[in-house]
């Protein structure tokens, strides 16, 4: 493995972060804590991790409904994470948008997004701006299964290819489009073999391999730096939990087995890292414990600083529309 | 009678419609399962020939509606959000409201889409917009917004008799309302305003989940003397201008109470018409009670301030009351 153990760390460190994050939201959510609707990502956090651990600081993301994990994965602060989806004014958008809508433009996240399929042209944008300015940057862009059944999928593949933009599509697929199985409404079984269609690269990736997400991120990374425009990678995971949380009040009877989600359980991609890493000997597990118990207090201060912030005051609904 | 929900009261009409008629049929997102409420044994009635699930494809399964309605079928095609009509604002707008004039009256055109509006606390911008009044201004669409759950099942049943595209807005909170509805054969005509509450003091035009709203406040505000005529137009297009106006000319005040925003409002197109046709019943200035120009926020504080409730109608009266 051509990975450090400085980057392993820190890839472990995010996943765990990711982890401790949504479990924290699912609970808190349950509980009545949090307002709003909330998606969570356990059992994707290698997807999240191994993609925005290949990129630069200065790269770019566009994210989804379900983007806490890719927001962490890009640097983003917990605390200020935590306190948006509490709908306060210390959040990254003041309480304006919550958990489906947050944004750091200053660390290249350009936003999670409640339209399935919505942020797949902005980031197709932002790689034509990167392109024009010859800033050597590179788009990550995530969108789920669903949203590669939009147009907005495809017209966005075929401005890519065409301009050759440094935008890399990172469709994880885990199944379904809320409670409807994609095989059900998809016509491919693989989502990568519609790059063909665009005449770009298009990759099958094991979405629980934290190592080989990064792998494949890195080279797409380098050919979009290069000039050699788009790829598509497929990202096959899982999502351990409902839809959303409390998909109970939505639907009625069960959509997936429960040996399903036992067998996709028994792949967590924490645990796959770390066996990686132990049997290879490059970390020990006292190392490992140290780094998730840290993201475990990062996140607990993360809910201390949600719950001890203000909430906006309602004359603050007037301001941030106009420049 | 019975005493059911909102949602029941859908799912009555939509099984006694699709019983009626062989050619009708559900399209949309997780329809076979039900995301937003569900019939026990909707599914197994009718079948996967009846019931289609579609891809998240909204450009693509809007038009397929009106390709399927083209050739003799009778579409109800689901919109879950009805923020997400924007994804297939072409086949809408320029497709389903157009085709029927633009072909010199050839084809009909009868498509129900039923979508869910409205904010319903912390959904934020993109999930809580009205969407309405971007479709006022596209002729060829019937709008009708239900404001519970027995005009919910008689508007519902008659949009799908139509032989026009007609739009049911669902506000989303007011899917638990209970209420009796009538069984069997419950037609509201598109077309006929309702007077939910009588009144000599004021009119509250109330669109949808304001009318609850607007009863509410004239409850209360009956302990003080004041009576309030709540009137619900029930379908916007088309409006029922005459029954607005004979309420107008009986109170003398009105106000009109419209979730969507201020501009391009429902709100201020029925203002206007009263302000032409009505001038001269009026004896203070129109008022409208409606949501503030920015996106409906996230935080709940947030969407209160921008959301308007009991409290903004009664500002807006007390402005005219005198
Ligand atoms: C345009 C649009 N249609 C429908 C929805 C409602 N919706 C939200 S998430 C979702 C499923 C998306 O599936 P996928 O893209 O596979 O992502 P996943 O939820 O599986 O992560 C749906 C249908 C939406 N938000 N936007």
């Amino acid at each position: 493995m051509d990975i450090g153990k400085e980057l392993v760390l820190e890839m472990y460190r995010k996943m765990h972060r990711i982890r401790n994050f949504e479990q924290k939201i699912k609970d808190l959510t349950t509980a009545g804590e949090i307002p709003g609707f909330a998606h969570v990502s356990i059992g994707e956090e290698a997807t999240a991790v191994g993609v925005c651990s290949a990129l630069r600081p200065t790269d770019r993301i566009t994210s989804t409904h379900r983007g806490h994990g890719h927001l962490i994965a890009k640097g983003g602060d917990v605390a200020r994470m935590m306190a948006e989806i509490y709908g306060k004014r210390t959040g990254y958008c003041k309480g304006k948008g919550g958990s489906m809508h947050i944004a750091d433009f200053s660390l290249g996240i350009l936003g999670a997004n409640g339209i399935v399929g919505g942020g797949i042209p902005i980031a197709t944008g932002s790689a034509l701006a990167a392109k024009l300015a010859k800033t050597g940057e590179v788009t990550a862009c995530f969108f789920g299964d669903g949203a590669a059944n939009e147009g907005t999928f495809h017209e966005s593949l075929n401005l890519a290819s065409i301009w050759k933009l440094p935008v890399i599509y990172i469709c994880e697929n885990n199944g379904f489009g809320e409670f409807t199985p994609t095989a059900a409404v998809t016509s491919v079984k693989d989502i990568a073999v519609r790059a063909k269609g665009y005449d770009i690269p298009g990759y099958v990736v094991d979405g629980n391999d934290v190592f080989e997400v990064y792998r494949h991120t890195s080279e797409a990374a380098a050919r979009a730096r290069a000039g050699e425009g788009p790829t598509l990678l497929e990202c096959k995971t899982y999502r351990w939990e409902g839809h959303v949380v409390g998909e109970g009040a939505f639907i009625s009877g069960k959509y997936r087995t429960e040996e399903e989600v036992a067998r996709w359980k028994a792949r967590c991609p924490i645990i796959a890292l770390e066996k990686a890493v132990l049997e290879s000997g490059m970390l020990k597990r006292d190392e490992l414990d140290r780094v998730a118990q840290q993201a475990r207090e990062e996140v607990e201060a993360a809910v201390q600083f949600a719950r001890q912030s203000p909430l906006p005051e309602p004359s603050e609904a007037n301001e941030d529309l106009w420049i | 009678m019975a005493r059911i929900t909102f949602i029941q009261a859908i799912f009555d009409g939509l099984i006694e419609e699709m019983e009626r008629d062989p050619l009708t049929f559900v399209l949309g997102l997780d329809v076979t399962r039900g995301t937003f409420g569900r019939a026990a044994g909707f599914f197994e009635r009718f079948g996967p020939e009846r019931i289609l699930d579609m891809p998240l494809s909204e450009a693509g399964f809007v038009g397929a509606a009106v390709g399927a309605a083209m050739a003799g079928t009778r579409p109800i095609c689901e919109v879950q959000f009805a923020s997400f009509f924007y994804c297939a604002f072409d086949q809408l707008c320029n497709q389903a409201a157009k085709l029927r004039y633009m072909s010199g009256g050839q084809v009909r055109l009868p498509i129900t889409f039923r979508t869910r509006c409205g904010a319903v606390g912390g959904a934020a911008a993109q999930h809580s917009e009205t969407v309405y009044p971007q479709l006022l201004s596209v002729p060829g669409l019937k709008l009708v917004m239900p404001s519970g759950p027995a005009d919910a099942k008689g508007l519902l049943k008659s949009a799908i008799r139509d032989d026009n595209p007609v739009v049911v807005f669902e506000h989303l909170a007011l899917g638990g309302a209970r209420e009796e509805v009538p069984e069997g054969e419950h037609l509201v005509p598109l077309g006929k305003a309702a007077v939910k509450r009588e009144g000599k003091d004021a009119t509250v035009i109330a669109i949808g989940a304001m009318v609850p709203k607007a009863i509410a406040l004239a409850q209360r505000l009956e302990a003080e003397g004041i009576s309030l005529e709540v009137i619900d137009p029930r379908t916007l297009i088309p409006l029922d201008e005459e029954a607005i106006l004979a309420s107008v000319a009986k109170t003398n005040r009105v106000v009109i109470a419209d979730e969507a925003h201020l501009h391009g409002s429902a709100a201020s197109d029925i203002g206007c018409m009263i302000a032409e046709k009505g001038f001269d019943y009026l004896d203070a200035p129109i008022k409208r009670a409606t949501a503030i120009d920015a996106p409906v926020p996230f935080s709940p504080p947030l969407e209160k301030a921008v959301i308007p409730g009991e409290a903004a109608i009664e500002r807006a009266l007390r402005e005219i009351l005198g």
